[in-house]
């Protein structure tokens, strides 16, 4: 049971939460000027790193806020909490 | 074997009869079964499951892989062990041959959870672990301690057994006997299973929870988890008789039981010298100590020979001989008469935890064993754990050089012996975990806790590699069998999953109504009358709302309210089609769609006014649906003011249908123009309905002339029974489904699964062409979504009109796959079955593999031309009722009221309550603050409640919640059962607030100065309810 880390409410059980796979995954600007594989890209495809991987999970049992972690897939430990719209830090 | 005259910690002054394998036996209170039964003789325990060799109690503790046994009395339980199980009077087992067997009635007693917080929980209350609770208590830390034993209270005398005076006596000290932690995850979360009232036996008290478990979060942990014994292969090594040393030990001074009368002791290092020192020392004859190492440590050979034992230096037991128990043992060539064959192959420290916490694991030479390395946990090891015997220890040796390895056994579980180890390594096994799938060791009940560092030393020494080179398979949880009842606790029965219901359930349930599980909803299926099946009672509410008038409650579906400037522009970027457009008192049908195209949900969407929407879900998504919204408002387009507030328990809904519904509303309410034109289709208009404040929507999901009304939850009831006073049929959801069924309309999850478009379901018209963009439309041009060869729905006409097609069977096309039956039902007004379909190219018929043929048909059956929606031109309106009962308000926990020892429940009904969206901070993140009677509630960074009568702009939610207050000073205690959250004063003073879980709901908590304030959706508020009660049971 992870103890994830909302940004608004604190260390709450994972339980509490949704996970809301990669983050920084933008909408395309323009889908329609894209190509059936660019779009097939943003639809369907996404990392899967061992290490670092900067997800979003919803507080959704909570404040219902989105946000988003780095965590280390090996350890699940989670290195960074940050807000949507936030670049992701650089881990060292 | 007997008892010797003093030692042991058992009341010699009671005597406690039971049974084992259908013979009375005599214990005392301080026994354990296999103590009781060695005290009485009783060797064999069981009988090995696939070779069927005769087995005995072989250790003291929870390694044991032998006495596994069945107890029959006061309940069934399989594959118990005899070494672990407390002796009580009226107990009665039998032994077993591998597999147990389950009760065939339910378990009457009581299970629970709990969670606990603390700074150090410390596993385990040896001299080691108490210790360090010692020391973590003088720091003034909240200590849990958790041992698998009795309390000390309980065994004063008990051999290793901690300071009873010195544990447990810190303020904030909670010690948890009879306590195993079963595993250990991330961020230091730890569960552990409490065994409250087995001990008792049929004594045990019906109330109290028989085991609970616990979910410790901890800020440190400290492991002082001992160390268990190795056995060593020889061949034989399975008789009864033989039994690890220390265990003999063990059952001497812990219960006064000599196992045997005359014992050889094999051993590869100092530990089993004590325990030869003390057997002989209390009367048992040993025959001799044979020591693996040429050279023992002088000081203990010199005390063995002093005490009259010979110490055969250097030598090995090569055999135990016997007919079906140890009779004499082979040391070299001499073969020595003995009873009992106590073996000592060193000791493993017990990692199993600290494996689960993620640490490292090191082979130590000088042990033979694996020792705790690294862990990235808030975790240390103490004591035997980590690999401080306190002894002196030898080359370690695991099996006895033969000829013949067939008898030589590793697990005794699995009747796994050296020779099918070998057997393993020869077909070319060389990793660890592919030698225990080959050969079952290390799979048992006992998850290999005396054969799995064997095996690993094995698989080595076969395949050339160092000692530990082999590795270790993984240690996973649970470290004991924990049994299914703990870990669903009181999550059983009618608490299994929380079941939803609405402010008319009651009603539905006094009316016979049959209920239809929605998600977690309870909905009435179908008002069956005397003599009625289900066919006859669908059709009968069918034809109801066809001719006359019927009404549904529609309360479960989800809404929304969405409110702000841009709310306009979000549902159009949400929805398939415009919503932009929709004038303010109209109301408009929509689709969402991924940004895969498929069909997300569907429902309605109403403009209250030009920055307000409310927005209906289907039933099951209501949640998926606000999440959704969520998720694309905070993530992809934050610059939308807008936001959105879930309503659906704020407001009862009422579906009232048929040609005669125009007539009721107008009865019901008389301020309220319902004619055609004063109250067109997809309109709504806000009025009174029984004398209760209401919306109603002009709309109909059956083709008919209906509408919906809806009022707030309080006074749900009471419109019902308006309603229901005016001759109106109800009905439930079957007859909801053919009726819309009938007019082709499809139900999200039902006529499609995730892989459906807009266009599969024949809804083009829904999809915009005129604006730019919104989810799922640039995949509608994808070449696989446009594909002219995809699934779409049809209708389908049995030829056999009584003929009833399977939802979910699959339909050919000659002796192709074309597709699958998505809904079926006979249909009143089609007088014959028919069904809805998703069907790949054209076809005029389809047949199922059963050969039932059906012509396909448009979807829509029913009223293609729309007339009746609209009702008569002009119709006679049935002459009026002559008004209605004055309304009355109710809460959803009317009457709810308890009190316990320390406790006390109640619900606090109708508070007013406004959802208030700002960006101007109303209180600091999680807390509530009462200014006079309002109290105002932090909920989220931008969102709060104000919760009382003070006036506050927001969405009304009164109804959308209701109250319960817990006071007393065991409020915590209480909640601990089912809240997560630190609970402590300290951490949780009154003030504090929280979104959170209860149970399995969602609540509001709010920490106040006697207790606290519980808020719960009114759906969930009966379940927690109940729960609540339940928690309650023992306080
Ligand atoms: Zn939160």
């Amino acid at each position: 049971m992870l103890l994830i880390p909302c940004p608004w409410c604190g260390a709450r059980d994972e339980v509490e939460f949704h996970y809301g796979g990669q983050a920084h995954v933008a909408y395309p600007e323009d889908p329609s000027a894209l190509s059936d594989e660019q779009w097939g890209r943003y639809l369907f495809f996404r990392e899967n790193p061992e290490g670092d991987f900067a997800e979003r999970w919803s507080h959704s049992a909570g404040c219902r806020r989105w946000f988003n972690v780095v965590r280390d897939t090996r350890s699940n430990r989670i290195k960074h909490v940050y807000l949507p719209g936030e670049p992701r830090p650089v881990t060292p | 074997m007997s008892r010797h005259p003093e030692l042991g910690n058992i009341d010699r002054s009671r005597t406690l009869r039971f049974v084992f394998d259908g013979r009375e036996y005599h214990g005392h209170p301080g026994d354990t079964l296999a103590s009781a039964l060695l005290a009485n003789g009783v060797r064999r325990v069981g009988t090995s499951t696939l070779l069927g060799r005769p087995r005995g109690i072989f250790s003291a503790g929870a390694e044991e892989p032998n006495a596994v046994v069945q107890i029959e009395e006061p309940f069934p339980e399989p594959m118990v062990l005899a070494t672990t199980t407390e002796l009580y009077d009226g107990l009665v087992a039998r032994s077993l041959s591998g597999r147990g067997r389950l009760a065939d009635r339910p378990d009457p007693c009581r299970y629970d959870a709990v969670h606990a917080h603390c700074d150090v929980l410390v596993v385990g209350a040896g001299p080691a672990g108490a210790a360090a609770a010692r020391a973590a208590e003088s720091t003034g830390a909240r200590v849990i301690i958790a041992d698998s034993g009795p309390p000390a209270a309980d065994r004063t005398r008990a051999y290793s057994a901690p300071d009873p005076h010195g544990l447990g006596t810190g303020p904030q000290t909670r010690v948890l006997a009879r306590t195993t932690v079963v595993g250990y995850y991330d961020d230091n979360y730890l569960v552990a299973v409490e065994r409250r009232t087995a001990h008792l036996g049929l004594d045990a008290p019906p109330d109290l929870a028989r085991e609970r478990v616990w979910r410790i979060r901890a800020k440190r942990v400290v492991l002082a988890t001992g160390a268990h014994e190795r056995p060593i292969a020889f061949a034989g090594n399975d008789l009864p008789g033989v039994m690890l040393a220390g265990s003999a030990r063990t059952y001497l001074h812990r219960y006064g039981v000599l196992p045997g009368h005359r014992a050889v002791v094999f051993t590869t290092n100092d530990s089993a010298y004590a325990t030869a020192l003390d057997l002989a020392a209390a009367g048992l004859t040993i025959a001799a100590i044979a020591d693996s190492r040429p050279e023992p440590a002088q000081d203990w050979a010199d005390r063995a020979r002093a005490a009259g034992i010979e110490v055969l230096a250097g030598q090995l037991v090569t055999e135990a001989r016997g007919d079906g128990e140890v009779a004499s043992v082979l040391v070299g060539t001499r073969e020595l008469p003995a009873d009992l064959l106590l073996v000592s192959g060193g000791w493993n420290p017990v990692v199993h935890l600290f494996s689960q916490s993620g640490g490292t694991l090191r082979y130590d030479e000088r042990l033979g064993a694996l020792v705790p390395g690294e862990s990235p946990q808030a975790v240390e090891v103490v004591g035997a754990a980590g690999g401080d015997l306190g002894h002196g220890s030898g080359e370690p040796l695991w099996f006895v050089p033969a000829g013949d390895y067939s008898r030589h056994f590793v697990d005794l579980q699995r009747d796994v012996t050296v020779a099918d180890v070998w057997r393993a390594t020869g077909a070319g096994l060389t990793s660890v975990e592919h030698v225990k799938r080959y050969t079952t060791a290390g799979t048992a009940h006992d998850q290999g806790k005396t054969s799995g560092a064997l095996t690993s030393a094995l698989v080595a020494h076969a395949t050339g590699v160092a000692p530990g080179g082999a590795g270790v398979t993984t240690f996973r949880a649970p470290y004991l069998p924990v049994s299914f009842a703990a870990l669903a606790g009181r999550d059983r029965g009618a608490l299994h999953d929380p079941v939803r219901i609405t402010a008319l359930h009651d009603w539905h349930a006094a009316r016979g109504a049959l209920f239809e599980n929605v998600g977690q909803w309870r909905r009435p299926w179908y008002y069956p009358r005397a003599g009625e099946d289900m066919a006859a009672a669908v059709l009968r509410e069918c034809r109801a709302a066809r001719e006359h008038v019927a009404a549904m409650d529609a309360s479960t579906l989800g809404k929304i309210d969405v409110i702000g400037p841009d709310a306009a522009e979000f549902l159009d970027r949400l929805y398939t089609n415009l919503m932009s457009s929709l004038a303010v008192g109209s109301i408009r049908y929509g689709v969402m769609c991924r940004p895969d195209g498929m069909v997300f949900d569907d429902g309605t969407a109403i403009r209250l006014a030009e920055d307000h929407y409310l927005i209906t879900t289907t039933t099951g998504n209501a949640a998926a649906v606000l999440d959704w919204m969520e998720e694309w408002l905070q993530t992809e387009w934050p610059d939308l003011r807008v936001t959105c507030t879930s309503v659906t328990e704020q407001w009862a809904t009422v579906a009232l249908v048929g040609p005669g519904s125009r007539a009721v509303l107008g009865d019901l309410a008389p301020g309220l123009a319902v004619d055609r034109a004063g109250f067109p289709f997809m309109t709504w208009r806000e009025t009174e309905v029984a004398g209760i404040p209401a919306r109603v929507c002009r709309i109909s999901f059956s083709g008919e002339l209906a509408y919906e009304i809806n009022v707030s939850s309080w006074y749900g009831l009471s419109l019902w029974e308006a309603v229901m006073s005016r001759d109106v049929t109800p009905y439930g959801t079957e007859t909801m489904h053919v009726l819309r069924a009938e007019k082709g309309y499809p139900i999200v999850g039902q006529d499609t699964d995730g892989t459906t478009t807009p266009q599969d379901l024949g809804m083009e018209w829904i999809v915009s062409k005129k604006k730019p963009d919104f989810l799922g439309k640039r995949s509608f041009t994808r070449r696989d979504t446009a594909r002219p060869d995809r699934r779409r729905l049809v209708g389908l006409l049995p030829r056999d009109p009584e003929a009833l097609l399977p939802e979910g069977a699959a339909l050919l096309a000659g002796d192709r796959m074309a597709g699958h039956v998505t809904s079926s039902y006979p249909s009143a007004a089609l007088g014959r079955t028919f069904a809805l379909a998703l069907v790949s190219g054209t076809h005029t018929t389809l047949t199922t593999r059963s050969g039932v043929a059906a012509d396909v048909t448009s979807s829509v059956l029913y009223d293609p031309g729309n007339t009746r929606r609209d009702g008569a031109e002009t119709e006679t309106a049935a002459p009026p009722a002559g008004g209605f009962e004055a309304p009355v308000r109710r809460s959803p926990l009317a009457g709810f009221e308890a009190e316990f020892d320390g406790l006390r429940l109640a619900e606090a009904p109708f508070l007013t309550q406004v959802n208030v969206r700002t960006g101007t901070p109303l209180t600091p993140p999680g807390t509530a603050v009462t200014d006079g009677e309002t109290t105002t509630v932090w909920l989220g960074p931008d969102e709060w409640l104000t919760v009382g009568p003070g006036a506050a702009r927001g969405v009304d939610v009164s109804a959308q919640r209701t109250a319960i207050r817990i006071t007393g000073p065991r409020a915590r205690d209480l909640l601990a059962h089912g809240c997560a959250l630190d609970l402590h004063p300290d951490v949780f003073p009154p003030g504090r607030c929280a979104q959170t879980l209860l149970a399995r709901t969602q609540i509001i908590l709010i920490a106040e100065s006697d207790g606290f304030l519980v808020l719960v959706r009114a759906s969930f508020a009966a379940y927690l309810g109940a729960w609540l009660l339940d928690a309650a049971t023992e306080f």
